[in-house]
């Protein structure tokens, strides 16, 4: 153990203070939801191990090394250890700010920080940029990517960056707010006001769930106003420890939304949604948004989350599938979004829905995750895939564009028979089958 | 501990299970007791009862000392590191090696986790019932080592009342095996249950043979309000001494209620002075109609509320919130010291006001909560370690309510054990000639003193006889 009582004033500046490092009794409890921990069995790979060396470097009794850097980046932040956490521990918070901590004294490489910077500074800044590489990315998947593939040449070059380009989602053809008008009214009378998030990923990998979500909405009585020149969230970018940009981003999303009219702000992912409800508490000591962002974010609701409040006014049509649902960390474990999903499958007529063992576990993706450390992500993974081919389900849904696209490769991977499927997809099936 | 003993030690174990560094060092200084905390050297995972035989080999030779861990949820300082120590962890022993339906038992390795073990026996009709509150994350071998109880404990008995057989590395390194199949065994003393309870003091448990049996066909569970707390304490006197045996019969007091409540949401009486969760279980209609003559004696008690369960999902989600009482209290206060005084049932009315007596007394703050129906209560004082004085008010509370336990005819500790936390109190319940017999075991079957020592009692001199003098002397008596 180092001698140096020296307290590391920049760490103990962004983390939380005594009080809430404190509050960790060392119960152990979370030990049985950590996959990290699940993996590895090592204390330091746990949700108690990683609070006591955050703890230890805040007061100075150890300093930041190595094996913290990769403890800190190794856990997922699923946040299941908050979900099973009886004393109320914010771990999310603490790792995050150790993140945010190793950033600055330099734990990540600097080929590392300027992919980063480049990704997240540059095009994840603006729709315009980021659709227009998305054009650009389209055209490799469509030719060159299918070349390297095919003829092997990437798996003999780069064998591992061969599985990863596989995990990267396939550009849409069309881009979702090239087709989503900004008002959108449904077929009948206008029951709700919804505002509608098109996402940065979303929109451009990910346009069918949009479109599938728009119409959803719709046909249970919406007004849907996917407001143009909205931008991204920020998520990526506080996850990342660049709140300065997320709160430039929050910002642009307060004022262009606060130009219309709605009653709710309906979100279809997890990740956008738990931090669009984060808007409220990112501003509270800002004197300007502090009132419109807490107002902003009381009316976000997951798509789930919002039909469930509207329920009675939902008739579903019958549907003979057979399903089964994984939840996606930032709904059950931020959002605390775990039965609504569940209970609008049970109004499905037709409907058979198997639930899955150990639903609630991370499935690996984890934002960059699968990327930045794809064994571990990959093993995490396996364990999901075998817990969703015991289920004999034909779909397997989730409400998250990472999982969605981590289960679709893991089905391949593993040679799990299942289709992976957004919620609102299988709603909008149902809805249009619907008799009334 | 030098370097060359940790190559050794290395070598034993092989370099992919051994683990020395600063984070590891910390990450294995604790357990789940409050304030207690003690670097070890290094932590090991060895692969074999060979590699654990050379380890206490090597320990005595050099010597350095010895800690078992399972998952380091001990209440007690059990599996915290001593001075000059290596943590053995026995985490990832974790296969179910054979479960015998014909005989209803079950050999297992000490890593398996309590809860998991429970699922693969209930998945053919069987059952294991000890369950203590960390039942998700606790381990058979943690369990056997400090006997553990539970929420089932009233009718179903504790973790001795199951174990059959056992295989221990002593601190010689020479297995021993003890115990087998059969449910009538007098060859001898009665090594078997000698293990439970020891604490990892005598050795290291490899393997156990657990008793099952058959699955309860039926429960009812019964929620029961009240408005003052005296009265919740004798209606669990007036249902035992009725000679109603439930499943369990567990109280918390309104602290806790509300702690759980923040955590939980499921609708607990926030207001309320104090709750029974009480649970009858088994085959056929006598299930229901003590469940029927427990809710009239709840009723005769001025219970505010009385009601069921109204199906399986509503029963085991009440179960898991009393399971999370002690870890919710800490949304309270940053440090919980919980305590596991048990009186005589018939005392539980007396050792309640005491706990109020105690608190008002040394102006500390307890959560209340436990298994009234075995008469084992955990007054957790709400305090914060970072605050010296409250913590030593703290601990004269406790003394207090042990001497009260101890005058009723008690004990200080029903199921976390003694280890670190309550050693200094053994004496006053074990007696003079108790305790010297549990350490002249300990000299003949550890002679080195290399195992956990310290814990449970320490080898040190009585204030009779003669003084050590010397150094050397000194030396006998580490620990």
């Amino acid at each position: 153990m180092k001698d140096s009582k020296i307290i590391n004033e920049r760490l103990r500046g962004i983390l939380p203070d005594d009080d809430v490092l404190s509050q960790c009794i060392h119960c152990g409890m979370c030990l049985a939801v950590c996959p990290t921990y699940e993996l590895t069995k090592l204390e330091r790979s746990s949700p108690r191990g990683r609070i006591k060396l955050i703890k230890s470097v805040a007061r100075g009794e150890i300093e930041m090394t190595k094996t913290f850097s990769y403890e800190m980046n190794f856990c997922l932040d699923c946040q299941a250890c908050e979900t099973a956490c009886p004393a109320g521990v914010k771990y999310g918070s603490m790792v995050e700010a150790a993140r945010v901590e190793l950033v600055s004294a330099g734990f990540i490489s600097p080929a590392g920080r300027l992919i980063k910077r480049f990704t997240l500074g540059y095009l994840f800044k603006s729709h315009g940029r980021l659709k227009a590489a998305s054009r650009l990315l389209y055209f490799y998947q469509k030719s060159l990517k299918r070349f390297l593939h095919a003829s092997g040449i990437l798996r003999f070059i780069f064998p591992k960056l061969a599985e990863i380009d596989k995990l990267s989602p396939s550009v849409s053809k069309v881009f979702s707010d090239d087709i989503i008008p900004e008002i959108d009214n449904p077929a009948g009378e206008i029951k709700y006001k919804t505002a509608f998030l098109s996402g940065c990923l979303m929109n451009v990998m990910f346009a069918e769930m949009n479109i599938d979500t728009v119409e959803v909405l719709k046909k249970i009585g919406c007004q849907v106003i996917t407001p143009k020149g909205q931008v991204c969230c920020g998520s990526l970018h506080a996850h990342n420890g660049d709140f300065d940009t997320a709160r430039e981003l929050a910002k642009k999303n307060l004022d262009i939304f606060s130009k219309f009219e709605f009653d709710f702000m309906v979100s279809n992912s997890a990740g956008c949604g738990a931090f669009m409800k984060e808007y409220g508490h990112l501003f509270k000591d800002d004197p300007v948004y502090a009132e419109k962002a807490e107002k902003f974010s009381e009316r976000v609701k997951d798509l789930t989350e919002f039909m469930v409040l509207v329920k009675k006014e939902i008739h579903f049509g019958e549907l003979k599938e057979n399903i089964t649902y994984h939840d996606a960390c930032h709904l059950a474990h931020t959002q605390k979004v775990v039965n609504q999903p569940r209970e609008l499958f049970d109004e499905i007529p037709g409907l058979t829905h198997v639930p899955l063992e150990e639903s609630t576990w991370c499935c690996g993706s984890a934002g960059t995750y699968n990327i930045v450390q794809y064994e571990a992500s990959m093993q995490i993974l396996k364990r999901k895939m075998e817990n969703i081919r015991a289920t004999g389900a034909e779909i397997v849904l989730t409400g998250n564009p990472g999982c969605y696209q981590q289960l679709k490769y893991g089905a391949e991977k593993f040679g799990v028979n299942v289709k992976v499927e957004h919620p609102a997809t299988l709603f909008n099936k149902s809805l249009d089958k619907s008799k009334k | 501990m030098d370097d060359s003993v940790k190559l050794q030690i290395k070598k034993i174990v092989g370099n992919a299970n051994y683990f020395d560094s600063d984070e590891d060092r910390l990450c294995y200084s604790y357990d789940g007791t409050p304030i207690y905390q003690q670097l070890p050297e290094a932590v090991v995972f060895p692969q074999d009862q060979e590699q654990i035989s050379e380890l206490f080999k090597l320990a005595n030779s050099v010597p350095f000392n010895i800690v078992p861990r399972g998952a380091g949820t001990g209440l007690s300082g059990g599996s915290i590191p001593v001075e000059n120590s290596i943590v053995i962890v026995l985490t990832k022993w974790n296969r179910i090696l054979e479960i015998d339906s014909g005989n209803l038992t079950a050999w297992v390795e000490p890593g398996v986790i309590t809860g998991h073990f429970q699922k693969e026996v209930e998945k053919r009709g069987l059952f294991y019932p000890p369950d203590p509150g960390s039942l998700n994350v606790c381990t058979i071998g943690g369990n056997v080592a400090n006997n553990a109880g539970g929420l089932r404990g009233l009718k179903y008995g504790v973790t001795k009342n199951y174990v059959l057989g056992a295989e221990m590395i002593l601190p010689d390194g020479t297995l021993l095996k003890t115990g087998g199949k059969n449910l009538k065994d007098v060859a001898g003393y009665n090594l078997r249950d000698f293990i439970v309870g020891s604490e990892g003091t005598i050795g290291i448990i490899t393997k156990v043979l657990l008793k099952l049996i058959p699955a309860p066909l039926l429960s009812v569970t019964i929620l029961a309000y009240f408005d003052k707390l005296i009265d919740s304490a004798k209606a669990v006197s007036g249902i035992i001494s009725s000679h109603l045996t439930p499943a369990m019969m567990e109280f918390l007091d309104n602290t806790t209620i509300n702690c759980v409540e923040d955590f939980t949401g499921i609708g607990l009486p926030r207001n309320s002075a104090a709750m029974l969760l009480i649970e009858f279980d088994g085959r056929g209609s006598a299930v229901s109609e003590d469940a029927e003559s427990a809710v009239n004696i709840l009723k005769k008690n001025n219970a505010s509320v009385v009601k069921t369960a109204t199906d399986i999902k509503e029963s085991n989600s009440l179960k898991s919130a009393r399971r999370s009482a002690f870890s919710a209290l800490a949304r309270r206060r940053p440090t919980t010291i919980l305590e596991d005084a048990t009186v005589p049932r018939s005392e539980l009315p007396v050792i309640m006001e005491k706990i109020n007596e105690a608190a008002v007394k040394y102006g500390v703050v307890f959560g209340n909560f436990g298994h009234a129906g075995d008469g084992n209560l955990h007054p957790t004082c709400l305090t914060d370690e970072r605050d010296k004085q409250e913590i030593n008010n703290a601990h004269r509370a406790f003394e207090f309510i042990f001497n009260e336990t101890i005058k009723l005819g008690g004990t200080i500790t029903g199921e976390h054990g003694t280890g670190l936390a309550k050693k200094q109190f053994l004496e006053q319940v074990a007696g003079i000639p108790g305790i010297e017999m549990m350490k002249k075991i300990k000299a003949v079957i550890d002679p080195g003193n290399i195992l956990n020592p310290g814990k449970i009692f320490s080898i040190s001199p009585r204030c009779e006889g003669s003084l050590p003098l010397n150094r050397e002397q000194i030396g006998n008596f580490k620990g």
